[in-house]
């Protein structure tokens, strides 16, 4: 009897109307104030916007784009081991289309268009066939490894976190060649590195070192050595009291002064350090954060079963200092990634540094508009990427917590 | 050879310390935060089997003195020894002890991050360095004991909290104890989940586990203690068997606290 009544009792919540006219009367439209505030924002969008979009499409020039879309690519990489920079695409195409189906089962069409994507690029007008071929593999790589993905499901998961890992490292030795590779892929020296790509590498490797050398500056912070607890503060304060052109510049001007004449590093390794050593000290502080929001009872209870102060940092603190600073770190990798634009001022060519020399060119100089706007689209695309990479990564990582 | 004949003396002398002398012995301890005097000279003995109720009112010293058994505290004076090892600064006799001793907290300090069976099975697995098959097993078993089974694989946060401290006690309990201390473990609990955890530790009792217990439920004193101590201001004020506690308290203070925490 008692079920009958519970259940007569339970209640499908309210619907609301989803419409279209429905939400605008709701948010939009709902006092006369509101209705004249709406139209007001809209009278002022459209005096913002139409003059630019006026001017994109009819009076901007965009084939400086186009001609120099090598220059700003890949900057100088020689034009007969760009192989190699697609080769990378190529993988990260299959990495990704493997990712998404292994993991965002829910809304698979989401994930088909994006792997997809390459496939616009198709329609633009002066590309030529190779490139076309090329985009095209890529689009069909990517589909195949989500379709191998969702096929065997969740069993590649710990595959496809190793390939994560291991794609970076392979990047990096894939464009610089050499060594047991000579035959295959020459060495390119990194004074030839350049644009997009350069801007990609100069990332990857501040964050593949940037993060071990953080989390170790904020382990040392919080030591009971003193030795090791005024070595990190001293060094986070410091960096952290420094501008990054500063620093890009000492690693660039001051370095070659303290080396024996004759030692020359690389100028694209000294930025990478420069980013680097500039990155973990910004990173220590918010791994940091982390730890001490970690309360006193994990220690206790991990120590209370007789784990060593090692284990009980690397499997019960440090896992969950990091997943509660994941939107942090992100946010700093995406900052990393835009103020590698820094390294222009120390005549590096990357994205902004190419840009700047292409624009040099008395036939292009007109173009600053249309140049500074395509690159910035692109600092855009994909610092947006990785910021919904990371709010996907923190849900994810949220189970267990509610 | 050296090792090994010492760690057969070792053993022998360890049988002959349980057959014949208590498995915890603390003297005349003394623990101070600051200018607190928190700890004001503690004595007690106990003997393998027994089941101990340590009880008293807030700030009296008997969750520190429990904690400076298996060195979550420091002690500034006196000595403590827990199974044959004296507690000092030396961390692999600490952590010798912390091997022997299983925890419950007041308030469960599961790792939120691992699942109950993780939970279970992440300190034999990298302390006593056991096999993923065995130690499972084994954590299953303890699952099955506390009543628990079906949550194997759940995390700490979808429980209830009579479940988290029972999944606590499991954990404790996995590394094969002699010692089981429990600091006040039901006081965090909603009313109708004390009983469950309660029901545990009663059958843990019964098993002939060593146990020290701080709490105020005085049902679980009166059904499995050995002894209870009372602790005021950092003292032993009285002990003795639930029966002379309960019905002839010898002390004033002893007398009047029981009369506030048995009739409200």
């Amino acid at each position: 009897m008692t079920t009958t009544y519970s259940k007569a009792n339970i209640l499908p919540p309210p619907s609301e109307s989803s419409t279209l006219w429905g939400w605008a009367r709701k948010n939009l439209f709902k006092t006369w104030y509101d209705t004249l505030l709406t139209f007001f924002i809209l009278g002022v969008l459209y005096a913002l916007i139409r003059p630019f979009i006026a001017w994109a499409i009819g009076k901007a020039q965009w084939e400086v784009v186009q001609v120099n879309f090598r220059l700003l690519m890949v900057g100088q990489y020689p034009a007969a081991e760009t192989w190699r920079a697609w080769l990378c695409l190529y993988l990260l195409a299959g990495i990704l289309g493997l990712s998404l189906g292994v993991w965002a089962r829910q809304k698979p069409w989401l994930s088909a268009i994006l792997l997809l994507s390459p496939v616009l690029l198709v329609f633009y007008p002066d590309l030529s066939s190779e490139a076309r071929n090329r985009l095209l593999g890529l689009a069909l790589t990517a589909l195949l490894a989500f379709a191998f993905g969702r096929w065997r499901g969740a069993r590649l998961g710990r595959a496809a976190v190793i390939l994560w890992v291991l794609y970076f490292p392979a990047v990096l030795i894939i464009i610089r060649g050499g060594g047991l590779l000579e035959n295959l892929a020459p060495a390119v020296p990194t004074s030839l590195w350049g644009g997009l790509m350069l801007t990609f590498l100069l990332t990857v490797v501040g964050i593949l070192f940037s993060f071990p050398l953080g989390v170790l500056l904020a382990l040392g912070r919080r030591s009971s050595l003193p030795a090791a607890r005024w070595v990190s503060i001293t060094y986070i304060e410091v960096i952290r009291g420094v501008p990054l052109v500063t620093i890009l510049f000492m690693s660039s001007v001051m370095v070659p002064l303290f080396l024996p004449s004759g030692v020359r590093p690389d100028r694209v390794l000294r930025a990478m350090i420069g980013i680097t050593l500039f990155t973990a000290a910004y990173l220590a502080e918010n791994v940091r954060g982390g730890l001490q929001a970690i309360p006193r009872g994990q220690f206790e209870a991990a120590h209370a079963l007789g784990l060593s102060g090692f284990h009980t940092m690397a499997l019960i603190i440090l896992p969950q200092a990091l997943r509660t600073v994941i939107p942090v770190i992100m946010g700093l990798f995406i900052a990393l990634f835009k103020d590698t634009s820094l390294v222009a001022t120390i005549g590096l060519l990357e994205l902004l540094g190419i840009s700047r020399s292409i624009l040099a060119q008395p036939q292009y100089v007109s173009f600053q508009r249309e140049v500074y706007l395509f690159i910035s689209l692109i600092y855009w695309i994909f610092s947006y990427g990785m910021s919904y990479a990371s709010r996907r990564l923190e849900t994810r990582l949220g189970v267990g917590e509610r | 050879m050296e090792n090994v004949t010492h760690d057969l003396a070792n053993n022998v002398a360890n049988k002959e310390t349980t057959a014949n002398h208590p498995i915890i012995i603390a003297r005349d301890v003394h623990k101070w935060f600051g200018h607190f005097h928190a700890l004001r000279g503690i004595n007690m003995e106990v003997h393998k089997g027994e089941v101990v109720v340590i009880f008293g009112p807030s700030g009296s010293g008997k969750s520190t003195f429990i904690r400076t058994l298996n060195r979550l505290e420091e002690h500034q004076r006196g000595q403590i020894i827990v199974d044959g090892i004296e507690l000092s600064h030396d961390v692999r006799n600490i952590e010798r002890v912390r091997m022997e001793t299983g925890m419950v907290f007041q308030s469960f300090n599961l790792f939120p991050h691992l699942t109950v069976l993780q939970n279970i099975t992440l300190a034999p697995l990298w302390v006593r360095k056991w096999k993923k098959e065995q130690a499972e097993e084994i954590a299953m078993q303890l699952l099955e004991r506390v009543g628990i089974p079906e949550q194997a694989h759940k995390f700490p946060g979808q429980l209830s909290g009579g479940q988290q401290q029972r999944v606590a006690i499991a954990r404790a309990l996995a590394m094969q104890p002699k010692i089981m201390l429990f600091d006040e473990p039901t006081s965090a609990l909603d009313p109708e989940m004390i009983k469950e955890v309660l029901d545990v530790m009663i059958e843990l009792a019964r098993s002939g586990m060593t146990m020290l217990v701080v709490t105020h439920e005085m049902g679980f004193a009166k059904a499995v203690a050995h002894r209870m101590y009372f602790f005021d201001s950092g003292q032993i004020v009285e002990s003795g068997t639930p029966d002379e506690i309960f019905t002839h308290p010898k002390e004033e203070r002893t007398k009047l606290f029981l009369s506030q925490i048995l009739t409200h």
